[in-house]
């Protein structure tokens, strides 16, 4: 069954908190939740079906739903990282379309910078049951060297710069002059960018996002439901979802699960990169960006580099405006977890309430994209074709 | 040589025991499947490309070569995390490059095992360095 028309998505609402000291997780989710509610003209008793994923606290869906006081007929935690919440947005359509629900909630929400998190530097410690632990957790894994590895294969077969990488964090930094809520809102250069220290080499500080706390919401609804709503509409075109490991040592850096996601998406929707007026693509690094847009077919495997140099990723400059809010490089990386504002900012995209500065003329095709867990190790890639009505 | 992070000692199963009694004995064992003949890593019982349960362990020679890696640079003592590509198969295990002028690391590297003491009464774990050290 395909899901193609068969879901909009009716409201969305980025937290504007980017360190919540205060407040409780379950709050943080209750708050962007009844943020994309009232963004979409809904309340949490037209709520049938909630989606999370293992940021919720307690017994994830459970306990919020018990916090929430919402009465479901559908729930799904399906847990792939940061991706989890863009494909949420596909399994809401699915439920949709199978008569599970009508209006479905998906909710993130994260306290990494007031915790004190060291989100990309310090090695994840998955526990004793984690299958890899014995044999990765001993050499110091963390998130940014797991990366860097990534990168250092992507130059050595490529030919990639730290340059050509530089270039993806100065699109972003020009957006996020322009957001009031992001964390980085100063305008950087390339020559900024590679001079930044050292972390993981080949990346640089500047090549990594933004610690931050906060969250968002979405609501996904049935035709019928969205018919009878005054805000613009969304409608759910395409998605693709696939995961990628070790493959039993055969280790490959180059390539992502969105090889697999992008295509899937792209033919469901029945539409082509070249269509694509706007895209969201999940940036823990800038390096996630360039095997991304390689993934899913903007251009070539191997030359991200040279897709992404020369502001080509800038609104208004280049030829695929990217991550309009900053992104996670400069805007904000909720719960370590950053597919969820990728979506939102698509869906802002597509409603022509991007920030003026930013906003893609006649943006009516968007593609939102995520991978959750590490592409040095293990990780799952979602992505979304939305259009506008 | 580079002054050395303390080691976590790595978790043990029944399951990966014997690779562990390896190391100790100064062996790097690498489990193959007799169905599918392919070797895999890490380790596990049942064969993650065929799915037979009839594995393994045979020792390896220990050499390599370098298919990715980084320094952490900003880490209170820097070190070099890398993939390496087990001579003779196409698998790749993840490790730590030490003993080693992390400004000379490349892609490609000849790299032999060694074995890198951990906490407490844990086993050591299999480490690389330079193959002409």
């Amino acid at each position: 069954m395909t899901i193609k028309g068969k879901a909009y998505i009716v409201g969305a609402y980025e937290h504007p908190t980017r360190k919540a000291v205060g407040k409780s997780l379950a709050q943080l989710h209750a708050e962007v939740a009844k943020g994309a509610l009232e963004d979409a003209g809904l309340t949490k008793d037209d709520v049938d079906g909630y989606f999370c994923a293992g940021d919720a606290p307690g017994l994830g869906g459970l306990s919020m739903i018990d916090y929430m006081g919402l009465k479901l007929r559908h729930i799904d935690t399906t847990e792939t990282g940061g991706s989890s919440y863009v494909i949420h947005v596909a399994h809401a359509a699915q439920a949709i379309a199978e008569g599970k629900c009508k209006v479905a909630l998906i909710t993130l929400a994260g306290k990494p910078r007031s915790s004190g998190e060291a989100t990309g530097t310090k090695p994840r410690n998955y526990g004793i049951d984690s299958p890899d632990v014995a044999f990765e957790l001993p050499f110091a894994p963390t998130i940014v060297n797991n990366y860097a590895m990534c990168a250092r294969r992507h130059m050595h077969e490529f030919g990639t710069t730290s340059e050509q990488l530089a270039w993806i964090k100065v699109a972003a930094s020009h957006h996020a002059q322009h957001n009031p809520n992001a964390m980085l809102q100063k305008v950087v250069t390339v020559d900024e960018v590679v001079n930044s220290p050292m972390i993981a080499d080949p990346l640089h500080r500047l090549d990594c996002c933004v610690i931050s706390d906060g969250g968002g919401a979405l609501v996904v609804v049935a035709p019928e439901v969205a018919a009878e709503l005054n805000r613009p509409k969304v409608r759910i075109m395409g998605a693709g979802e696939a995961p990628k490991h070790q493959m039993g040592g055969h280790v490959d850096l180059t390539y992502s699960a969105g090889a697999f996601s992008g295509p899937a998406a792209f033919a469901e929707a029945g539409v082509k990169p070249s269509d694509i007026k706007y895209a969201s693509i999940y940036d823990s690094f800038t390096i996630t960006v360039l095997i991304q847009l390689e993934d899913l077919g903007f251009c070539a495997k191997g030359d991200g580099g040279k897709f992404v140099a020369d502001g080509n990723l800038i609104s208004g400059v280049g030829k695929l405006p990217f991550n309009t809010d900053g992104g996670g490089l400069c805007n904000n990386h909720p719960g370590n977890r950053g597919g969820m504002t990728k979506v939102i900012e698509a869906v802002r995209q597509l409603r022509g309430e991007a920030h003026p500065a930013v906003q893609v003329a006649n943006c009516d095709l968007a593609v939102a994209h995520g991978t959750g867990g590490s592409l040095g190790t293990r990780h799952a890639a979602g992505t979304l074709i939305l259009e506008r009505v | 040589m580079t002054e050395q992070r303390t080691i976590p000692a790595p978790h043990i199963e029944e399951e990966t025991r014997p690779f562990w009694d390896g190391i100790r004995d100064g062996k790097l064992l690498v489990k193959y499947c007799r169905s599918c003949e392919a070797p895999h890593y890490y380790p596990r019982s049942i064969c993650p490309h065929c799915g037979s349960d009839d594995t393994y362990f045979k020792e390896s020679d220990g050499r390599a070569h370098i298919y990715s890696f980084s320094v952490f640079r900003a880490a209170p003592i820097p070190y070099a995390i890398a993939y390496v590509t087990l001579a003779g198969t196409d698998i790749r295990m993840m490790t730590n490059i030490v003993n080693c002028d992390f400004d000379a690391l490349e892609i490609d590297q000849e790299v032999k095992v060694c074995f890198a003491e951990t906490e407490g009464d844990g086993p050591p774990v299999p480490m690389f360095e330079p193959a002409g050290n």
